[in-house]
């Protein structure tokens, strides 16, 4: 399986660490929204399809990566930075950080 | 600063790096292994949206320019800068000190300036083959049109990290943690055993 790093290019999937499901949001942290938290740390889709992915490029620029991976083929369709996305952007904007 | 002493010239063990011809060499030496001892190995990285002025700062420091792109580089043979990921870049120079040049030229507000001077250990392969060596070793593309001269790449070697530039056509520097260096050093040794080499 190959991952298109938008810095480093196509590498092969034994440089990048698996950070996890990229449909996650995670709550504020003062939140004590019981429900938002249990969403948080334990609903997942598991989606026989495309699916939203986290992954670090560890063994390479270290950047993270959003990953569009299809859980059927392992067909990675889109790849981008994490950095600077809309969902973190928002959140952030949202609590007052650059 | 405090005198180094190379990981692979642990005195008063029997050193790693034996100078002279090995392996295959009756058919000819077509790799040269060598370690290349730069002063000054420095990371710097520019917080998000100063990436324009730590090159700059780069420029002004070293009289290198860095060209645009993704690992994108250069040397001239005492200086080399190369990017290895989004906003961050190796400079290495032959002499000690480099960092305190970067002092009032880096800013705290454009991003910071590490010394890994005695955290990494440069390896050179050159030659003919040095190519055709490391494509063993890291599974990426070094042919010239895809790795041209004076750009860099971070990848891996069985989890040790690498920072490689290539500064000639068949010539190529490692970075390495000083830690791995020796088991690196051996490897990168017996993968060349086939085509002979020479340690300088």
């Amino acid at each position: 399986m190959l991952i298109t790093c938008p810095y480093c290019g196509p590498r092969d999937v034994i440089e990048f660490t698996y950070q996890g499901d990229g449909n996650r949001e995670r709550p504020q942290p003062a939140s004590q929204n019981l429900d938002a938290w249990n969403a948080y740390v334990y609903n997942r889709l598991n989606p026989a399809g495309d699916h939203n992915e986290i992954w670090q490029h560890s063994g390479g620029c270290r950047a993270h990566l959003r990953v569009v991976r299809n859980t059927l083929t392992h067909e990675v369709s889109s790849v981008a930075f994490a950095r600077g996305d809309h969902k973190s952007a928002a959140r952030h904007k949202a609590e007052g950080k650059p | 600063m405090v005198e180094r002493q190379s990981p692979l010239e642990p005195a008063p063990l029997e050193p790693e790096l034996r100078t002279g011809s090995h392996g295959d060499f009756e058919h000819g030496i077509d790799v040269i292994l060598s370690e290349i001892k730069p002063g000054s190995i420095l990371q710097l990285a520019a917080w998000p949206g100063q990436e324009k002025e730590l090159i700059a700062g780069i420029r002004t420091v070293t009289g290198l320019a860095l060209p645009d792109g993704a690992g994108a580089g250069s040397t001239d043979g005492v200086r080399s800068v190369f990017g290895f990921a989004p906003g961050k870049f190796t400079v290495v120079d032959e002499a000690e000190g480099l960092v305190s040049g970067f002092a009032g030229v880096v800013t705290p507000a454009i991003g910071t300036v590490t010394d890994l001077s005695h955290g990494r250990t440069a390896i050179r392969i050159a030659g003919p083959k040095a190519e055709w060596v490391l494509a063993k070793f890291f599974a990426i593309d070094f042919a010239l049109p895809a790795f041209p001269v004076g750009a860099g790449r971070s990848t891996m070697h069985h989890d040790v990290f690498a920072q490689i530039q290539r500064t000639g056509a068949d010539q190529f520097d490692i970075y390495v943690f000083r830690s791995f260096a020796r088991s690196f050093w051996k490897a990168l040794c017996h993968a060349s055993e086939e085509v002979g080499y020479e340690v300088q």
